[in-house]
């Protein structure tokens, strides 16, 4: 009995965890200003809560189909324990691919902005350059010491070698997604790269690589050293000034983070806040902007 | 700032590149391009700057290179309708 429920509940090793974050010592009722953010990405979608520009929750949760009940979802977890209610909310700004079907955003803005923005708080003022690499995209943008957006450069064509490609990967090598980075990287020397970074195409790649006895490490080394490849390819038309910062949930691969890193001869920054939630985090800084925009404005105008 | 819109593929880089500190939202290219890729926005990558300016139309950015194809004939190459219509020059594009 016991091993017929077993069965049934196969193991999805393309499952990555759900999280949430709250800081306790922060008392929401003494804010003046509540500002949120919210990606819909099409892999995961986050919530970021501030009280006053200071980040006080977040959630990030995998996307499901519908993109306003994923950003509901996803605020909800942001606040659950914290005792806010949603009606507290001052400003809400949504980011990432589902952002226009959002409702009840105030405003919506493109993840570019939003990453910009979101990795300027996270790293400081002395990051340059950022690589955004998402569920289904990738970004490289060059932005100011206030995270200003100066170039940007989007992979438009195709949703080569990303987080779903990863998920894809961990599902067809059965290797829990959390591992992929660590066992492409338990090599004694580098693979050659795979042709394609195409997830159709990388798949099927994949399986003729397993059918001549590479290993399932050396299968994913080598996917991952053409993903490092393609993005290099991309950051080099915007060029890369330090400090160089990655977000998104690839920014925790670090099979892909560093061989990026490698190529580039140029390390990335550690981030002390999630990277995963940079854009989320962008959107509630440009929310909080807007809201003391609003404020000032009613104030001229005496309304 | 620079938007680039567009991609790179197996056959080479197929950019336009739209200088919003040059650009100052005249329309001229919107009417000029045979394609219709233009269109006038406030800047969705400056959100807090409230001015308008030229974006490529997200259906074409996957498939610049056949929306400008018309413009593009192999051999002699006439001026760019875009670019000769803009005059602070801030249109470029990669191939
Ligand atoms: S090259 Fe022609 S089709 Fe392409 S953007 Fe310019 S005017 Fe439009
Ligand atoms: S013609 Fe040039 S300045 Fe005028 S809207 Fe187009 S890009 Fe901007």
């Amino acid at each position: 009995m016991t091993e017929a429920v077993a069965t049934a509940q196969k193991r999805e090793y393309w499952r990555w965890r759900e999280y949430d974050w709250r800081d306790e010592s922060l008392d929401w009722k003494r804010a003046g200003g509540i500002s949120v953010g919210i990606d819909v990405g099409s892999v995961s979608s986050q919530a970021v809560v501030m009280c006053d520009g200071k980040l006080f929750a977040y959630s990030s949760l995998r996307t499901g189909s519908n993109s306003k009940t994923s950003a509901q979802r996803a605020l909800e977890v942001a606040l659950q324990e914290t005792g806010m209610p949603r009606e507290k909310v001052n400003y809400l700004v949504a980011t990432g691919y589902g952002r226009v079907n959002i409702p009840f955003a105030q405003k919506a803005i493109t993840e570019i902005a939003c990453h910009a923005r979101g990795a300027n708080f996270i790293y400081g003022p002395t990051v340059k350059t950022v690589l955004d690499m998402g569920g289904q995209d990738c970004k490289a943008i060059r932005c100011d010491g206030r995270g200003k957006v100066t170039n940007f450069l989007m992979n438009d064509k195709c949703a080569a070698g990303t987080g779903r490609g990863m998920e894809v990967m961990a599902e067809l090598l059965q290797i829990p997604i959390e591992d992929v980075g660590p066992a492409s990287l338990s090599l004694p020397e580098e693979p050659p790269p795979v042709s394609s970074t195409c997830v159709v195409f990388a798949k099927s790649e994949a399986l003729g690589l397993l059918r001549q006895n590479w290993s399932k490490e050396k299968v994913l080394g080598s996917f991952c050293l053409a993903m490092a490849h393609r993005t290099v390819e991309l950051l080099s038309r915007v060029g890369v000034e330090k400090d160089f910062a990655i977000t998104g949930g690839i920014s925790k691969n670090i099979g892909i983070v560093k061989r990026i890193e490698t190529k580039l001869g140029v390390e990335a920054l550690k981030p002390s806040i999630d990277p995963q939630i940079a854009g989320a985090l962008g959107a509630a800084l440009f929310a909080k902007a807007l809201y003391e925009k609003e404020l000032s404005g009613n104030a001229k105008t005496g309304s | 700032m620079l938007a680039n819109y567009g991609y790179k593929d197996g056959s080479g880089e197929y950019f336009i590149a739209i200088d919003t500190d040059k650009c100052n939202g005249c329309g001229a290219c919107v009417k000029a391009c045979p394609a219709d890729v233009f269109e006038i926005t406030a800047d969705p990558f400056d959100p807090l700057a409230e001015k308008q300016v030229a974006v490529i139309k997200e259906d074409h950015r996957k498939k610049i290179k056949y929306s400008c194809a018309l413009c593009k004939p192999t051999g002699e190459r006439p001026p760019l309708p875009c670019t000769a219509a803009c005059e602070p020059q801030a249109i470029a594009h990669s191939w």
